[in-house]
């Protein structure tokens, strides 16, 4: 029983140049495999959408649920606390995510007369990563939520059957 | 597409002036990514609706630009002030030409 262990070793040892080898080539195909954002994809993607505005926290709740089975379908709500009056409204709300092959997920163009800064849909999110919804109000400023979304099954990248 | 897109769309028929009424769309769409490929490792190229406007008696009320992360068969819901009877309309682009509309008629009270 306890020479187990060793005789595993050894067994390792003797191929550890194979599994040097191996490990170099799967680090490649990782930098080679196609879409998948990063987190600085999605700044880059946020920088674009709201140029070099900052972006304060609060005002916005994004809703997901913590822990998602399925990535394929996830139920998002987005609500932003505002009066939605002529003077002071919410003109837009974007989402964007750090590890889906494109950080855009939704932009909303919205106005004094939707009432309610309120919106839901079904997204499809790739791997637990963040989530960050971002709102523009009419006096300019920028308001953002972010949220972590842990996905047991990934969406978009698998191949069909 | 052959066979027109089938479009559900909630708005309630009836409301009371100012009232915020919830409008809740949804559309039959494969929103194909274009990041999956087939069995024989070709990719799938993207085929998805892109936007969707709604309008109120002709003015736009909400628009929205939907990017490959929406789910198939996209479903949203949004708010709206009831200011006047008349008709919502909803028309959604997309890729490969794709268009649908869909349309109710409120009586606002």
């Amino acid at each position: 029983m306890d020479k187990q262990p060793h005789i595993q070793a050894a067994g390792l040892r003797t191929t550890r140049r194979a599994f040097l080898a191996a490990a170099g080539g799967a680090g490649l195909a990782l930098v080679v495999r196609p879409a998948q954002a990063t987190p600085e994809t999605m700044a880059a993607a946020i920088r674009q959408v709201i140029g070099e505005a900052s972006v304060k926290t609060g005002r916005i709740k994004l809703d997901l649920p913590p822990l998602v089975e399925n990535g394929n379908t996830v139920a998002m709500s987005v609500a932003v606390q505002s009066p939605m009056t002529a003077q002071d409204h919410v003109k837009a709300i974007h989402v964007f995510t750090e590890k889906n092959p494109q950080p855009n997920v939704i932009s909303v163009k919205l106005g004094p007369r939707a009432g309610k800064a309120e919106i839901s849909t079904r997204i499809r999110l790739a791997d637990t990563q963040h989530v960050v919804a971002i709102c523009e109000m009419s006096d300019g400023s920028f308001w953002s939520d972010k949220i972590e979304v842990i996905i047991t099954l990934g969406a978009c990248l698998e191949d069909l059957i | 597409m052959a066979a027109p897109a089938r479009t559900l769309i909630n708005v309630p028929q009836k409301a009371k002036r100012g009232e915020v009424i919830a409008i809740k769309t949804l559309i039959s769409h494969l929103m194909e990514t274009g990041f999956r490929h087939d069995n024989m490792g070709r990719g799938i190229p993207r085929d998805i609706i892109t936007s969707l406007v709604c309008t109120y008696n002709g003015q736009e009320i909400f628009n929205a630009t939907f990017y490959p992360a929406i789910a198939a068969n996209p479903f949203i819901t949004f708010h709206t002030v009831a200011t006047e009877s008349g008709t919502i309309a909803f028309k959604w682009t997309g890729d490969n030409g794709f268009s649908a509309e869909a349309s109710a008629k409120i009586t606002v009270a």
